[in-house]
C-alpha cells in the first residue's frame, strides 16, 4: 500500500492537516506501532513529540521519602558495568542518558535539548549521522557542567575493549566527534535507521570525564567513583551496600522543573519476589517493588483489600521454545549439535508443526503466567502492535496426532512413533524456575497424548546462561531437542531482536558458541531479508521485512513462541510511577510522584 | 599453656591450607558463571560475556588460579567480587556488624533460656516444668527457622502490624529512638533463630547436667549440708558446662558466618546472605573469601574451647 500514502501522510502531519494521534491510529491499523510510527515521523522530518506526561506536582520535593524494594539489590552503580537490571536499575537513580523511552515507547528527552529528527537537522536523510545537542546548564553532583567531551568520553570509555564495559555494544561501530560545547556528531559505519541506542536507555547513561578519565581501560575497577556515582541525575548519592542498599538525596539543582517530587530514594535489596510483594501490596511498608515473578494467584490473594497493587508494562519479552535443526545425539569433530548434521526427527516439517500444536498456551497463561503473560504466535511481538497478522496458533492433539500419522511417524509398541527406526523421543531442556518447570510439565502431557516421549530436564541459570566453553549445559551449545526460555527486547526496535536467527550467527565451536543463532537454522530468504532490514531507510519497506521475518519462522516452525510476557511491578495505591515495558523501572524516575 | 597454644596454631596452618584448596578446587569446578544475565540481552553481544570470563581470569586452569589466589591471600589482598567489581574484604566488612548483631542477640537469647532452663529441669526431672520444657524443646527444634520465620512474619507483621519484616541498616532517626528502632526490627529474626537454638541447647544442658547431679562427690557436697544453689552451681554446672563450652564454642563462628536462611527472609543484610547471593552468582572470590574465614574461626574457637577445658576442670592440663 503504503508508500505513497504514506508520504503524503507525513505531509499532512507537517503542514498540520492531519493531527500526529490520528497519524499514529492509521498506521497501527496496518500493523505498525506508535514507536515506529513516531520514528517515520521523525525521519520525514516531522519532530517527534513527547508523549503528554502528566505531572501535576508544582514544586521540587516535600514528596517524603520514596521506598523501593528490589528483591535483588544492585551490586555496582556505574551503568557501564551493569550487568542485570538491577545494576541498571541502581545506576539510574543517580545517572542519565540522553533521552529514555516512556510508556508508548516514544522518545523522551532527558539531557538532551531535543529528540534529533531530519526537521531539526538532527537526522541525515541517508541514516549515518545523528546531532544530539545537550540540554544547557546542566550540572554533574559535584557542580562541574555537563558538556559535549562527557560523550566523547563515554562512546571511548565504552568502546575501550580493555575498559571490560558490558554497555560496549550499543557503541560499537560508530564514531562520536564533538561539534561544540553542547553538540556531538554519531556518525554510523552503515546506514543505522534504529539510531538511538548509543546514550539512549540503560546503557545509554553518562557518566562524567572528570572523574572517571584516569579510569579508562585496564585501570576501570579502580575507580572510587564506581562506588559513589556523580551524575546528573534527580537524586544525589548518599550511601550504598552491593546486594542491599542503596540510598539517594534529592537533587537541588535538578535540570527539570518541579522535579523531582520525593525528597530521597532508598532502593532496599534482598528476599525474594513473594515477600516483596507482601512488603508493598500488603502492609505497605514499601511504595514500590520490581519484577514480581509471583504466580497470579498469588498476587490476586494479596491484591484483595491490600494497600497497593500490582502495574503491567507492555514490552516485547518473549518466552518460547527453541527447536534444535541439529543432531544433538551425534559427535562430529568434538561438536555436538553440529551443523554439518541434521535432526533425525525434528528435520522433518511436520514433527515441528505437530509440537507447536502440542503447546497448550491457554492453560499456561491460566494456570501460570496469568495477567503477566499473552498468549502468542509470533516471536516478534512488539512494539504493541507491531505484530504479524499472519499467523494463528492452535491447540490440538489430534490434528498433531493426523500431521504425525500423515508423515509416516506411526506409534510402536511402547505406543512411541517412530518411522525408520527413529523414535520421537526429546529432551526438552530449560532453566530452573517455577514457571518454566510448571510449562514444561503441561506441553510433556500433551506430547505423551500424541505419542511422543518427552523428557524434561532443568539446568540452573547460572549454568544454562553461562557463556562457560567446557559445560556442556548452556543453552548456546544446545545439547537437546528442544529448550524453553526467555528473550527480552530491550528497545523498541526488531533489528538486535531478530538478526540473532540470520545464518552467519550460527553457534557452532569454531566460534566458541558465541553465535546468538542457536536452534542453527539456516533459511536463506530469512537471511535477505535480514540483510536488507539492516540497511533499509524506508521505515514501512523496513517494518515489512521484519514482519516478513517473522513470518518465516513460524512458517518453518524455529520455535514455537509460548507467552509475550509483560513486566509486573507492584505499587503503593498513592503511588503514581512512569513505567514503560520498553524501559527498566527507574529509567522515568523523575516523574514518579504521588497522590493524596 | 603458651607453648600449646602456639603448637595447636602451627598445626592448624597445614589443615587451613588443605581447606583452602578443597575449597578453591570445588568452586573452581562448580559450572556457571556470574555474567548469566547477559546472555539473552540483545544489546550485548556474546563476545563482551566471553571477554569478561578470560578478563577475570576464569578460563585460566585451576591449579593456577589457585596459587595465584593463595599467593594474593599472603599479601593481604582478598581480591575483588566479579559481581560487584569491589573489594572482597569491605565487601564483607560492610556486612559484619549486622550479622554480628543479629545471630549474636540470637546466641544470647538462646543461651538465657537455655541454661537455666535446662539446668533447672535437670534438678527435678521428669517434673511438670521439665515435662514441659522438654515438649517445647521438641517442637522448637523440629521447627526449621523457614518456617517459623514466616509464620512470624504472617502473625506480628501482616495481621498485628506490630513488628517490620523488611530489616534496614540506615533508621532514620537518633539517638533512643534509632535504639528502639534497631531493637523492635531485630525481635522476629532474633526469636526465629534463638529459640531455635535455645531448643537444642536446652536438651544437651539438661542431659549433662543430669550425668553429673549423680556422681557421688555431689552427694558428698550435700552431705556436707551445702545448699541446693551453692551445689548445683558451684559443684555441678561447672563440671557439666565442659560439653555445653564445646557446642558454643563451636556455634561461635555461626555468629560471624551468619544464618542464611533467616537473612534471606527477613531481608538481613549479613554475612548469610552475602553467602547465597555469591554462591547463586558464582561470584567465586567472595564464596572463597566468607569460607575460608569460616574455616579459620572455626580452628580458632576449637582452640579456645580447649583453652577453657583447663580452666572449667583443672584435671584437664594443656600440654
Amino acid at each position: 500500500m503504503l508508500d505513497k500514502e504514506l508520504r503524503s501522510m507525513i505531509g499532512d502531519v507537517k503542514d498540520g492537516r492531519m493531527d500526529r494521534r490520528a497519524f499514529i491510529r492509521r498506521l497501527a491499523a496496518v500493523g505498525l506501532t506508535a514507536p515506529m510510527a513516531n520514528q517515520i515521523l521523525a525521519i520525514g522530518g516531522v519532530a517527534m513529540a513527547q508523549s503528554p506526561s502528566p505531572y501535576p506536582p508544582t514544586k521540587r520535593g516535600g514528596g517524603g521519602p520514596l521506598k523501593l524494594l528490589w528483591w535483588q539489590g544492585p551490586t555496582l552503580l556505574n551503568p557501564h558495568f551493569a550487568t542485570g537490571t538491577k545494576d541498571q536499575d541502581g545506576s539510574r537513580l543517580f545517572y542519565e542518558p540522553l533521552a529514555s523511552w516512556d510508556v508508548d515507547g516514544h522518545l523522551n528527552p532527558i539531557l538532551a535539548a531535543e529528540i534529533p529528527s531530519i526537521k531539526n537537522g538532527g537526522l541525515s536523510a541517508d541514516a549515518k549521522t545523528v546531532i544530539w545537542k545537550l540540554k544547557p546548564g546542566v550540572k554533574w553532583h559535584d557542580g562541574k557542567p555537563l558538556t559535549a567531551d562527557d560523550l566523547v568520553f563515554n562512546w571511548e570509555y565504552a568502546s575501550d575493549p580493555a575498559t571490560a564495559a558490558v554497555s560496549s555494544g550499543p557503541y560499537s561501530d560508530l564514531t562520536v566527534e564533538k561539534i561544540d560545547d553542547l553538540s556531538v556528531r554519531i556518525t554510523f559505519k552503515n546506514p543505522t535507521p534504529f539510531w538511538a541506542n548509543a546514550f539512549v536507555g540503560a546503557y545509554g547513561c553518562i557518566i562524567p570525564k572528570h572523574l572517571f578519565a584516569e579510569y579508562k581501560g585496564a585501570k576501570s575497577r579502580e575507580a572510587p567513583n564506581n562506588l559513589k556515582p556523580v551524575g546528573t541525575g534527580p537524586y544525589k548519592f548518599v550511601e550504598f551496600k552491593p546486594g542491599d542498599l542503596v540510598r539517594g538525596e534529592i537533587n537541588p539543582d535538578y535540570h527539570m522543573a518541579n522535579r523531582p517530587f520525593f525528597d530521597s530514594v532508598e532502593m532496599k535489596g534482598g528476599g525474594d519476589a513473594v515477600s516483596a510483594a507482601r512488603a508493598v501490596i500488603q502492609t505497605g511498608e514499601y511504595d514500590f517493588a520490581w519484577n514480581m515473578q509471583v504466580e497470579d494467584e498469588v498476587l490476586l490473594r494479596l491484591e484483595k483489600g491490600g494497600k497497593g497493587k500490582t502495574l503491567y508494562a507492555v514490552g516485547g519479552d518473549i518466552e518460547f521454545i527453541a527447536i534444535n535443526f541439529t543432531d544433538p545425539n551425534t559427535e562430529v569433530d568434538g561438536e555436538r549439535s553440529s551443523l554439518k548434521t541434521k535432526h533425525p526427527s525434528l528435520s522433518d516439517p511436520a514433527v515441528r508443526q505437530a509440537l507447536a500444536l502440542l503447546v497448550d498456551r491457554d492453560s499456561i497463561k491460566k494456570a501460570i503466567y496469568g495477567r503477566a503473560g499473552r498468549a502468542t504466535a509470533n516471536y516478534l511481538n512488539g512494539p504493541d502492535d507491531f505484530v504479524s497478522k499472519n499467523t494463528k496458533w492452535e491447540f490440538s492433539v489430534d490434528k498433531a496426532i493426523a500431521l504425525l500419522e500423515k508423515a509416516g511417524w506411526k506409534a510402536g509398541a511402547d505406543g512411541i512413533r517412530e518411522k525408520d527406526g527413529k523414535k520421537l523421543k526429546f529432551v526438552y531442556q530449560t532453566s530452573i524456575n517455577g514457571p518454566r518447570q510448571k510449562t514444561q510439565a503441561i506441553v510433556k502431557q500433551a506430547c505423551q497424548k500424541a505419542g511422543i516421549d518427552v523428557e524434561l530436564k532443568s539446568v540452573v541459570a547460572s549454568v544454562f546462561f553461562s557463556s562457560d566453553v567446557a559445560n556442556p549445559d548452556t543453552y548456546s551449545k544446545f545439547y537437546a531437542d528442544i529448550e524453553m526460555f526467555q528473550i527480552p527486547m530491550t528497545q523498541p526496535d526488531p533489528a538486535l531482536h531478530m538478526r540473532r536467527y540470520h545464518s552467519r550467527n550460527v553457534a557452532t565451536k569454531e566460534n566458541k558458541w558465541q553465535g546468538q543463532n542457536f536452534p542453527r537454522w539456516i533459511n536463506k530468504e530469512f537471511d535477505a531479508a535480514i540483510d536488507a532490514a539492516d540497511i533499509e531507510i524506508d521505515p514501512v519497506k523496513r517494518a515489512a521485512l521484519y514482519i516478513k521475518c517473522n513470518d518465516l519462522m513460524w512458517q518453518d516452525t524455529v520455535v514455537i513462541p509460548v507467552m509475550h510476557r509483560l513486566a509486573v511491578e507492584a505499587a503503593s495505591n498513592t503511588l503514581r510511577p512512569a513505567l514503560s515495558g520498553w524501559a527498566n523501572q527507574t529509567d522515568n524516575l523523575q516523574d514518579w510522584y504521588r497522590e493524596g | 599453656m603458651s607453648q600449646y597454644v602456639l603448637r595447636r596454631l602451627m598445626i592448624a596452618i597445614p589443615s587451613l591450607l588443605g581447606i583452602s584448596l578443597v575449597l578453591f578446587v570445588v568452586l573452581a569446578l562448580a559450572p556457571g558463571d556470574p555474567f548469566s544475565e547477559l546472555a539473552t540481552n540483545p544489546n550485548v553481544p556474546p563476545e563482551v560475556q566471553a571477554a569478561l570470563r578470560a578478563r577475570f581470569g576464569l578460563d585460566d586452569p585451576i591449579y593456577l588460579r589457585y596459587l595465584h589466589w593463595l599467593n594474593a591471600m599472603l599479601h593481604g589482598d582478598w581480591g575483588f567480587s566479579f559481581v560487584s567489581r569491589m573489594n572482597v574484604d569491605t565487601l564483607i566488612l560492610q556486612r559484619l556488624p549486622a550479622t554480628l548483631y543479629v545471630i549474636g542477640s540470637a546466641q544470647i537469647l538462646a543461651l538465657l533460656i537455655a541454661i537455666p532452663v535446662g539446668v533447672y529441669a535437670a534438678t527435678k526431672p521428669y517434673s511438670l516444668f521439665d515435662q514441659i520444657a522438654n515438649t517445647l524443646a521438641f517442637v522448637g527444634f523440629s521447627l526449621p527457622t523457614f518456617f517459623t520465620g514466616i509464620l512470624f512474619i504472617l502473625i506480628f507483621s501482616v495481621t498485628l502490624d506490630w513488628l517490620p519484616f523488611v530489616y534496614t541498616t540506615d533508621i532514620k532517626a537518633t539517638g533512643i529512638h534509632y535504639v528502639l528502632e534497631m531493637v523492635r526490627q531485630a525481635i522476629m529474626p532474633v526469636a526465629v533463630l534463638g529459640l531455635f537454638q535455645a531448643a537444642s541447647m536446652t536438651r544437651f544442658v539438661r542431659s549433662a547436667m543430669l550425668d553429673v547431679i549423680r556422681l557421688d562427690y555431689v552427694t558428698t557436697a550435700r552431705a556436707k549440708g551445702l545448699g541446693q544453689a551453692k551445689v548445683i552451681v558451684k559443684h555441678v554446672m561447672r563440671n557439666a558446662m565442659i560439653p555445653v563450652v564445646t557446642l558454643i564454642a563451636l556455634q561461635m563462628p555461626a555468629v560471624f558466618g551468619g544464618a542464611i536462611v533467616t537473612e534471606q527472609i527477613f531481608r538481613i543484610p549479613g554475612i548469610g546472605s552475602l553467602l547465597i547471593t555469591s554462591i547463586l552468582s558464582n561470584d567465586t572470590p567472595v564464596v572463597m573469601a566468607v569460607t575460608f574465614v569460616f574455616a579459620c574461626l572455626v580452628v580458632l574457637f576449637n582452640l579456645i574451647a580447649d583453652v577453657l577445658y583447663g580452666w572449667l576442670d583443672p584435671r584437664i592440663s594443656l600440654r
